[in-house]
Parts: C-alpha cells; sequence; structure tokens
C-alpha cells in the first residue's frame, strides 16, 4: 500500500497516528512550558537572591530584575564590598510546572486563610451550581422557543427580531440591574449566566430545527401525521441530536459568562479563589485553578459526548466522528 | 444497418385492448380536472401545470413522463396535498382532496425514512398516527418487513440499509396503512441501473398482490414503459399533456420484453414527444466550438 501524507486534506488519519497527536497536543504546550520554565537562557529575565551579599534591600530568595541585579552587583565590587549572589528565575507570575503540579494536590489541603472563607472545592462546587442554575433556567424557556420559533414561521417572526437584538448586548452590562433587582448573592450571577444563554440558545436552537430535512415532515404528513403530532413526533426527535449538540456548546459559552456573573455582588466561586490566591502572589495556585477548570470543561464535555453517542446511536453507523 | 418498420404504438393486442377494456369498467380512482398552478419566478411567473385534466381507473399503473420543468413533481406533489393549486380540483373516489390524505400514500425519492427509527418502527408510523396499537402497528409492520424480505434487517437503522432497501421499506411503510392510490416520485431515481432493475420488477410483484392503483413519476423512458398501463406525457413551458399513451406491451411484464417492437415503438414516440428533433431552443450545444480544443480522432 502506498504510504498516505500526513496532510492529506479531508482524509481521517491512521488510529495510532491520531493517538500520538491527540497525545502531543497536550505535551508540545506542556513541553514549551518546561523549557521555559527549567532551561535557564531561553527567558528567565529575573534573579533570585541566595546569597544577600552587601545589599541592604536584598532578602533572601527575592526576585530582581536581572539588569538591576548586575548593576548593584557592580557597584558593589567598585566598592570593594561583597557582591549578592543568585540563580536566573522566572517573574512569579510564571511558576513552575512542577510547583503547579504540586498545588493541584496541595490547593485542596490548604485550609482558607481566613476562617469562613470556602475551601477550594466548596468554590469549585459553587461555581458548578450557578453555572447549572443559570444554564437550566436558561433552557427550560430557551429550547422550547426555540423549537417553537424554528417550527412556526409566525413565532419566527414574532420573537427573533427582538431576540436578534437583545442578543448584541453583553451579558455583563446587566450586572449592576441584576444586583438592584436580585440582591447580591447568588441571585444576580444566576441571572447573567441566563442573560449570557437564553437569547443566543433561541437563536440557535431555532436555525436547528428550520435545518430538518423538511421532506421527513412531508413523509409524515402523507402517513396521517398532523399539526402537534408532526411536531413530537419529527420535528423533536429529528432535531435531538443536533440540539443534544448546539446545548454542549452553549454549556460551554455559560462558562464563559461564570467568570463575569462571580464578580458581581459577592464575590464568589472559584473566581473568588483565584483573586484571592492572586492577592496572596500564590500564582501557583491561581494555574491550578484555572487548570481545574478547563479539565472541568473537558472532562465534562467527553462525558456529555459519550452519552450523546449512546443516546443518539442511530446516527453513528455511517458517520466517522 | 438493417432497417425495420415498427409497428405503431397504437396498435394493440387482443390481450392487451381486453385488459384496457376492463381497467376502463372500474370505478375512477383519481380525477384530475382543470389543474392549474403557477410559481412566481424572477423573470415573471412560470405556469407549472397548465389546464391539466386526466382521470386513472382503480388499481391502474400510471405513469407521468415528461422534459425537465414540465411540472411532473409539481403534479405529484399537488396529488398529495403538500402544494396548492392555483385552480381545479383534484377527486379520489369522487371526494374533493385538500391536503395531504391517508387515502393517499407517498414515496418520495430521496427515501425519506425516518433515522431514529428502526426498520419496523419506521413502517409502524402510519399505522400508529392512524389510531392502532402499539401491539397491532408491530405485528402488522413485522408482516409488511417479512414481504419486502428484510427481516433480517427488522431492527437496523435506515443508516445501515442500502439505497435498495431505503426504498423498500418507504414503499412498506407507505403501503402499511392501506391507501387506494400510490404516489411515486422518481423513486428509484437515486439507485444504480442494476437496484433499479431489481426494484421495478420487485414493485410489479408488490403491486401484484395488493390493491392499489399507482401514480409513477418518471423521467426514464424505458421505466415508464416497462411498469404502466398508460403514460400521461407532459410538455413543459407550460406544463400541459402532450398525449395519454396506452402502453401496446402485454402483462405479465419481463425483462425481455424490453425489446419488442411494441416496446420499442411506444419508446420512440415518447422520444418524439419528450425530444422533439426540430425544437432545440434552450439548448443549442456548441458542437463546433468543441472542435477549438481538439483535434478529430477519427
Amino acid at each position: 500500500m502506498k504510504k498516505q501524507s500526513m496532510f492529506v486534506i479531508w482524509k481521517n488519519l491512521p488510529p495510532i497516528q491520531k493517538r500520538i497527536l491527540f497525545t502531543l497536543s497536550f505535551v508540545l504546550p506542556i513541553l514549551a512550558w518546561c523549557i521555559i520554565s527549567y532551561v535557564p537562557f531561553v527567558w528567565h529575565p529575573m534573579v533570585q537572591i541566595t546569597e544577600v551579599g552587601d545589599v541592604s534591600f536584598y532578602k533572601q530568595d527575592m526576585l530582581v530584575q536581572k539588569e538591576v541585579f548586575y548593576r548593584e552587583n557592580e557597584r558593589l565590587v567598585r566598592q570593594g564590598l561583597k557582591p549578592a549572589k543568585g540563580e536566573p528565575a522566572n517573574p512569579i507570575y510564571l511558576p513552575a510546572p512542577h510547583t503547579v503540579a504540586n498545588s493541584l494536590v496541595s490547593s485542596f489541603e490548604t485550609p482558607p486563610r481566613r476562617p469562613g472563607e470556602p475551601w477550594l472545592h466548596e468554590s469549585l462546587m459553587h461555581s458548578i451550581s450557578i453555572i447549572f442554575w443559570g444554564f437550566f433556567l436558561s433552557s427550560i424557556f430557551g429550547v422550547p422557543l426555540g423549537i417553537i420559533c424554528g417550527t412556526y414561521k409566525f413565532f419566527s417572526n414574532l420573537i427573533e427580531p427582538f431576540i436578534e437584538y437583545f442578543r448584541y448586548l453583553p451579558a455583563p452590562v446587566f450586572g449592576a440591574l441584576a444586583v438592584a433587582v436580585l440582591g447580591i448573592n447568588d441571585g444576580p450571577k444566576i441571572a447573567i449566566i441566563f442573560i449570557g444563554t437564553f437569547f443566543q440558545q433561541v437563536l440557535v436552537i431555532a436555525n436547528t430545527t428550520r435545518k430538518l430535512d423538511s421532506s421527513l415532515i412531508e413523509a409524515s404528513q402523507t402517513l396521517g401525521a398532523k399539526r402537534l403530532t408532526i411536531v413530537r413526533t419529527v420535528v423533536i426527535p429529528g432535531i435531538l441530536p443536533d440540539l443534544y449538540r448546539d446545548m454542549r456548546i452553549l454549556l460551554g459559552w455559560a462558562w464563559t459568562y461564570l467568570i463575569v456573573a462571580e464578580v458581581i455582588g459577592t464575590s464568589t466561586g472559584i473566581s473568588w479563589f483565584i483573586n484571592q490566591q492572586a492577592k496572596y502572589r500564590n500564582f501557583d495556585q491561581v494555574f491550578a485553578a484555572i487548570i481545574i477548570i478547563g479539565i472541568i470543561g473537558v472532562v465534562s464535555d467527553q462525558i456529555f459526548a459519550w452519552i450523546g453517542r449512546r443516546m443518539f446511536h442511530w446516527e453513528t453507523h455511517n458517520e466517522k466522528r | 444497418m438493417t432497417n425495420f418498420v415498427l409497428p405503431s404504438y397504437k396498435e394493440q393486442s387482443q390481450e392487451v385492448k381486453d385488459r384496457f377494456d376492463r381497467i376502463k369498467e372500474r370505478p375512477v380512482m383519481l380525477r384530475v380536472e382543470n389543474l392549474t398552478k403557477t410559481f412566481k419566478a424572477k423573470n415573471g411567473p412560470s405556469v407549472a401545470l397548465n389546464n391539466v385534466s386526466f382521470q386513472t381507473y382503480r388499481r391502474e399503473f400510471t405513469s407521468i413522463i415528461g422534459p425537465s420543468g414540465c411540472g411532473k413533481s409539481t403534479m405529484v406533489r399537488l396529488l398529495a396535498g403538500l402544494e396548492s393549486q392555483d385552480s381545479g380540483n383534484i377527486y379520489i373516489n369522487d371526494k374533493i382532496i385538500t391536503g395531504p390524505g391517508i387515502e393517499r400514500g407517498m414515496v418520495f425519492q430521496g427515501y425519506t425514512l425516518f433515522p431514529w427509527l428502526n426498520v419496523v418502527e419506521n413502517v409502524m408510523y402510519g399505522l400508529l398516527r392512524k389510531g392502532e396499537t402499539k401491539t397491532y402497528a408491530k405485528n402488522k409492520a413485522t408482516e409488511w418487513v417479512r414481504l419486502i424480505g428484510l427481516e433480517q434487517f427488522e431492527h437496523s437503522y435506515p443508516s445501515q440499509l442500502s439505497g435498495g432497501m431505503k426504498q423498500r421499506v418507504a414503499i412498506a411503510r407507505s403501503l402499511a396503512t392501506h391507501p387506494e392510490i400510490l404516489l411515486m416520485d422518481e423513486p428509484f431515481g437515486a439507485l444504480d441501473a442494476q437496484t433499479r432493475a431489481k426494484m421495478q420488477s420487485y414493485l410489479l410483484q408488490i403491486w401484484k398482490k395488493v390493491n392499489i392503483s399507482i401514480v409513477f413519476i418518471t423521467h426514464d423512458l424505458d421505466e415508464a414503459i416497462y411498469l404502466s398501463d398508460r403514460i400521461i406525457v407532459l410538455k413543459a413551458n407550460p406544463g400541459e399533456i402532450a398525449e395519454i399513451i396506452e402502453v401496446p406491451v402485454s402483462r405479465p411484464r419481463s425483462p425481455d420484453q424490453f425489446l419488442s417492437p411494441e416496446f420499442l415503438a411506444t419508446k420512440k414516440r415518447l422520444e418524439e414527444l419528450i425530444h422533439p428533433r426540430h425544437e432545440d431552443k434552450d439548448d443549442k450545444l456548441p458542437l463546433v466550438k468543441l472542435t477549438l480544443v481538439g483535434d478529430e480522432v477519427l
């Protein structure tokens, strides 16, 4: 068999290659991070002080700009004083992979600085519950409305123009209003997720509904189906796999609104945790929290994708995904 | 070149004559009266069907054939009640139709099986809409699936079936509710030549077993002659009936008849009606220009 070039347009790759590329797509960025962190001459614009020498304002483990360090040492040598010693280092906001890896574990075990503040896992659970309620409430109204708009031109023309307008208003601008109406606790946060999701949801689902093969509806009509029966037995099952995919994408969008939502009113959840750790200059913890959000996102999406494949098994027989 | 004279397509053997006499004694199944349908197009309205009238009898196999743009698809969609005409009426058993109805089954070119239902469930669909119980519908559907020879695929989904199998299921699905007339819109148009030939023989077998009139849209002349009792030939711009031909080929039909004189005579007549030699106004093929790009090979 002729060996296939790696860069063929639209052609599937052999499974081994796929697996290698999948691994590489994670390994390469981590590798880049390691190189920047562990190989001194790549970046390292700072010097970490190991011996303070005769500099009065140096402290052990302090980070000093490289130029400052060398200028200061030159001065000390000229004056016959003892120069400081140090090692090249990266700025504090770029911790090395191993410290972040450590924090991934330790951040869950570290008690909050002040009593009464939530632990990391509590912050995470709070974030997830905000997402859940925002997305759930949006879907309860958004999904049926989207299907109705996609099915009946009457409702499409009545409802969609306004939603089309509203969707351009950035959800965060409603923050102050939401606090005024719903107080400073979780209410306004859920409202922001709702506003951020709902309007997109209606339009996306209406479009998905319109993409249903109209000949299926005609076929059902010739088989004796009428009005609501058509919606129940053809439109809804027909769009279900695409609807499910839409929901997965929309859930991703809801996550992006989370960070905005959490700083409205009293700051809570994972955003609060990140801001708090940044204040303490625990950037390893900040990175750990960011990585955790990513992991939650990817893992939950993969679980939903897997559930989707099980639920809509009729689709996967001939389609390669 | 052997020159042999074809008989006239109007010459009918005694068997064929008798059969048409019997058909015409039967009650009228479908009556179309002065049907007109116009579509709005950019350069003014285009008349898809202009004052078309015809009738078909119970258990008759009628084909509608014509050049592209003659309105044959519009015709079948009007008959199915999926679109409404500008004027004229369609009667099924002397009753005016105003929309889709269960007495008319339809098979589309694009199969239109419900992808989320398996073979049996697809066939059950119409039965359930009729208000049958689930158990009854399932038994009935399973019977139909056996009849079309797909019992091994009962629980397969449409995406697992070949084109021919899909169309068999679609036929079974529309017949399961016992319609009186089956409308078929180029049902075999998407199939390859071999599958297509099989499906044609297959359709004739089903038609033999089931009490049903068929209106069959096609652009394939052989298919129309092979299957039909009568062929309604439409012409384009505006869509009008050019001629209604009684096919002089005897039944039962077999593929051997494709080369019989009466078959060829009918085909010749259809060719004349559909591709008239003298007026090719629309598509003058610029054959001369081909010499610009290549030398003649022979």
